[in-house]
């Protein structure tokens, strides 16, 4: 029996009470929004409460492993005073975003803003639903709600000794007015947020139940394969069809705009397989020569270029560095790097000339839904994009959706028909969205004493805005690049008061496409900034510590994180035999972080990092075991990329093509981590990304301090650790 | 048509002999939560049991699986979830993304079988595993809880669950 999808019967209440994949009857992942089902009542668009006292939660943001779905529905339960163990989360669509006045707000997950961007309007959302509830109980028993108590979705008038729920009185609640205005709750009277409880997504992760967008199976469903032409900018020149079409299982081979051949067939396996068996000619275009040595001499120029756009300038570094007794310079540089998420680039379309849908995993829904109708021809209104767990995103699944695009225009030519793209490994590897490569020089003055005078950081190369965002560059500007260094304020600002600091910014852009990649430009300028520091320590003959703290004093917040990973490790009292410790902070995301690592170097040179001690003020901890795993999820990801992470690029192509040549870290080289989470108060950071920064330059400092050789360029498996 | 024997079933299938056993258990069987990486048996996501060895699926032709050699899935690791890894991993909120879990699992599942006490160097030889969300110590703490039989709390994690349990 053939189902067809357009009848868009939902009988199944709703994605999240379902609970499982079932394809045919309803459209696998649609929210509850749009399901016309009287068991459900929403109360607003935060809030959906069931009959037996079952509370959904709309998420609008991605999960994708950093736990915001879990910490969302915290912030609203808390305010809502429901049952913890009655919440369930759904994703309402962008469509159905757009639909309603956009009243899900953004729906972005990138730059650890999941939580600190919408805590104010998901929690207000929580608490207008509570005062709904309780006023409709209110009005039932005639009392006045000031009366009226609630907690655990029961409400309770004390006076007249009645209690009901909020399932009982969802119907009466969802007709009246919301209120205009709400008081939050002070977070000191946290109930259920700021709470270390289990995530809600992880029991079906331990079964294999778990859909994620690779797994999708809808009814009559094809796939695909794709290749794109290994240079970015180049075309495809020719190919034999026949080849493939003659093959078990192929349906169609598509040509995907100028640079890609796809191949249709009833299994993935078949696709692939025949794509592979197909000969190509491509065109390699004006690209074909480019490589990593290539762009590497065009950021060298940039580093002394007289043309630099400034992002932090405090007195007059050049004349200050002019009149300097002492300076102090060194070169650093930071390669490009694919963002590896263990779940390849997928998504899964049906394309009709009325109707275009779209299921994957995303970073941002709406993202993903404007790239589908502009792929597919259609407006907005005729698209919609239904998200799936993510198998890690990593800013890869976020600003920019060319898989989706690929996957539409397959579709298009199979109209009806939903076809499945999943790319390999290799394809994931090679067209991915690279950390920006840049270099950095940095020359500090120095008076008699050994004070740093001033400083000078030249940033060359690649900017991100640029590429993805070319609008948003003003003035020849791109401000994202001075994550970290940027003036005091509430947003990666540098941590250090020097009396005469510049810098600025030669922006190179090779032809290799960057992306918004974990932690993105905080990565590379903390390793520059935090190992320089160090550099400054040992040639003026500081403590590492002394140093930062004399010119941290303006700076508390960003101090009492470094403080707390120094004091626990234990600087300043004597290590294990063999065993070296360095130290790194930063401000980014919203948070302050620092790390101290303890790593010894063996006498032929081998790296170990035993331990680390790593420091976070978010502000509000919303759920501190969840920011601890992202922490150390942080040391795992930031130290692949110190010690393995390289993407070189060699006749305009990237020349590693799976986990054998573009390694990362595993569990035997995984070291313990430690993480304090020192919430301070008044501000919201993020937790996803900014503890990425402080991995690399917390281990090149313990290197040096190990070995006396100072890394300016990771990975560092390209270098020789043996003692200088 | 050739068969094979998947979580304690004889299946049948329809692929070439020459296609891998991953492919055969997502695409023929829809067993899916064995997952594809990378292809080249390198991150250890489409990792199942063969007659109780831990083997990654996605290089291994169908063909050399014999019809009676026993395949187990992270599907038919437990009917309900309950093997004690899965357990552990539960208890201790393993998984981030989760993508990796399976062939986690399903690595520390064969470990704890051959060796009922691991020492860490017998982890870190046995969960060769790529995980990028960067689990590892969570995945390490889980398979000693485990492998002490369930004592959650040792783990020093303090996660408060929704039954009210605390691990």
């Amino acid at each position: 029996m053939t189902i067809q999808l357009s009848r868009r019967h939902f009988l199944g209440a709703s994605s999240a009470v379902a609970g499982s994949l079932v394809v045919g009857f309803h459209i696998p992942f649609a929210s509850v929004a749009s399901a016309q089902n009287a068991a459900t009542q929403e109360i607003n668009a935060w809030v959906v409460v069931q009959p037996d006292d079952t509370v959904v939660i709309r998420i609008a943001r991605s999960e994708m492993g950093q736990g915001t779905l879990t910490g969302l529905a915290q912030l609203v339960a808390e305010e809502l005073e429901c049952d913890w163990a009655k919440v369930k989360t759904e994703y309402p669509t962008p469509g159905e975003n757009l639909a309603r006045n956009r009243v899900w707000g953004n729906y972005s997950t990138g730059g650890s803003r999941g939580i600190r961007d919408s805590n104010e309007y998901v929690r207000k959302g929580g608490a207008t639903a509570r005062v709904m509830l309780v006023q409709a109980a209110a009005n039932d028993w005639k009392v006045p709600a000031s009366e009226c108590t609630v907690e655990k979705s029961v409400i309770t008038h004390k006076p007249t000794d009645r209690t009901t729920t909020y399932g009982k009185v969802a119907p009466a609640a969802a007709k009246i007015a919301p209120p205009t205005d709400v008081t939050l709750k002070d977070p000191k009277d946290w109930k259920i947020a700021g709470k270390r409880l289990a995530r809600l997504d992880t029991v079906d992760k331990t079964t294999g139940k778990q859909i994620y967008g690779m797994d999708l199976a809808l009814p009559g469903m094809l796939n695909a394969a794709i290749k794109d032409c290994p240079v970015f900018g180049g075309k495809v020149k020719s190919f034999d069809a026949t080849v493939a079409t003659k093959r078990p299982g192929v349906k169609k081979v598509v040509r995907v705009g100028d640079s890609a051949l796809a191949v249709v067939a009833d299994t993935w396996w078949h696709a692939k397989t025949a794509l592979d068996a197909m000969p190509i000619e491509w065109d390699y275009g004006p690209n074909a020569d480019a490589s990593s040595a290539k762009f590497a001499e065009v950021l060298k120029a940039g580093l002394d270029a007289p043309e630099a756009v400034v992002g932090n300038e405090v007195g007059n570094a050049r004349t200050a560095l002019a009149a300097a007794p002492r300076k102090i310079e060194a070169v650093y540089s930071y390669p490009h790097q694919n963002h590896a998420t263990m779940e390849v680039m997928n998504a899964t379309v049906r394309w009709t000339p009325e109707r275009c849908e779209v299921w994957t995993p995303t970073q941002n829904g709406e993202a993903a839904l404007a790239a589908a109708s502009e792929a597919a021809g259609l407006p907005l209104a005729k698209c919609d994009v239904y998200k799936l767990l993510l198998g890690g995103g990593f800013g890869r699944r976020g600003a920019v959706h060319d898989w989706v695009t690929q996957a539409v225009l397959i579709a298009k030519e199979m109209p009806g028909t939903p076809v499945k793209l999943i790319w390999t490994r290799e394809e994931d590897m090679t067209h991915g969205r690279y950390h920006p490569v840049t270099q950095c020089k940095l020359t500090a003055g120095l008076d008699a004493n050994g004070n740093v005078t001033a400083l000078h950081m030249r940033i060359s190369g690649q900017s991100i805005v640029a590429s993805i965002f070319p609008a948003n560059i003003k003035d020849g500007k791109d401000p994202v690049v001075f994550q970290g260094l940027n003036p005091p304020g509430p947003e990666a600002s540098i941590g250090y008061s020097i009396p005469n600091l510049l810098i600025d910014h030669a922006m190179r852009n090779p032809h290799v496409p960057p992306g918004f990649w974990r932690g993105v430009n905080f990565n590379q300028n903390t390793i520059y900034l935090e190992c320089f520091i160090d550099e400054i320590a040992h040639a003026t003959g500081q403590d590492p510590l002394a140093l930062r703290r004399k010119l941290m004093t303006n700076h508390p917040k960003h101090l009492a994180v470094l403080n707390a990973a120094a004091e626990r490790a234990g600087w300043g009292k004597q290590a294990p035999a063999g065993i070296y410790r360095g130290l790194a902070q930063g401000m980014g995301y919203g948070s302050y972080v620092a790390a101290c690592a303890e790593v010894s170097v063996s006498p032929t040179g081998t790296l170990k990092i035993h331990r680390i001690v790593a420091a976070t003020d978010p502000g509000y901890a919303v759920n501190p075991q969840q920011i601890e795993a992202q922490v150390e999820g942080s040391f795992a990801y930031g130290l692949s990329a110190a010690l393995y992470g390289e993407c070189t690029v060699k006749d305009g192509r990237i020349e590693q093509t799976n986990f054998d040549t573009y390694r990362v870290l595993r569990m035997n080289e995984m070291p313990a981590v430690e993480a304090i989470v020192m919430p301070s108060g008044g501000f919201w950071g993020g937790v996803g990304e900014p503890t990425i920064a402080v991995a690399a330059p917390a281990v090149l400092n313990a290197i040096f301090a190990a070995t006396g050789k100072r890394i300016r360029n990771v990975p560092i498996k390209d270098q020789d650790l043996k003692k200088a | 048509m050739p068969s094979l024997n998947v979580n304690g079933s004889v299946r049948q299938y329809d692929a070439e002999p020459d296609t891998p056993l991953l492919w055969v258990l997502r695409e023929q069987l829809r067993l899916t939560g064995t997952k594809y990486g990378c292809g080249i048996a390198q991150c250890g996501a489409c990792t199942v049991h063969i007659d109780g060895a831990p083997t990654r699926s996605c290089v291994l032709p169908v063909s050399s699986v014999a019809p009676a050699a026993k395949i187990v899935t992270i599907e038919g690791l437990s009917p309900d979830g309950s093997h004690p890894v899965q357990k552990a991993w539960v208890a201790l909120d393993v998984p981030q993304c989760g993508f990796c879990q399976s062939g986690m699992i399903m690595a520390a599942a064969a470990l704890l079988k051959e060796k009922p006490k691991p020492t860490d160097a017998d982890i870190d030889a046995a969960i060769t595993n790529i995980c990028r969300c960067g689990t590892y110590n969570r995945v390490r703490a889980a398979v000693k809880v485990a492998a002490q039989g369930g004592a959650a709390k040792a783990a020093g994690l303090a996660i408060q669950h929704a039954d009210g349990s605390t691990s």
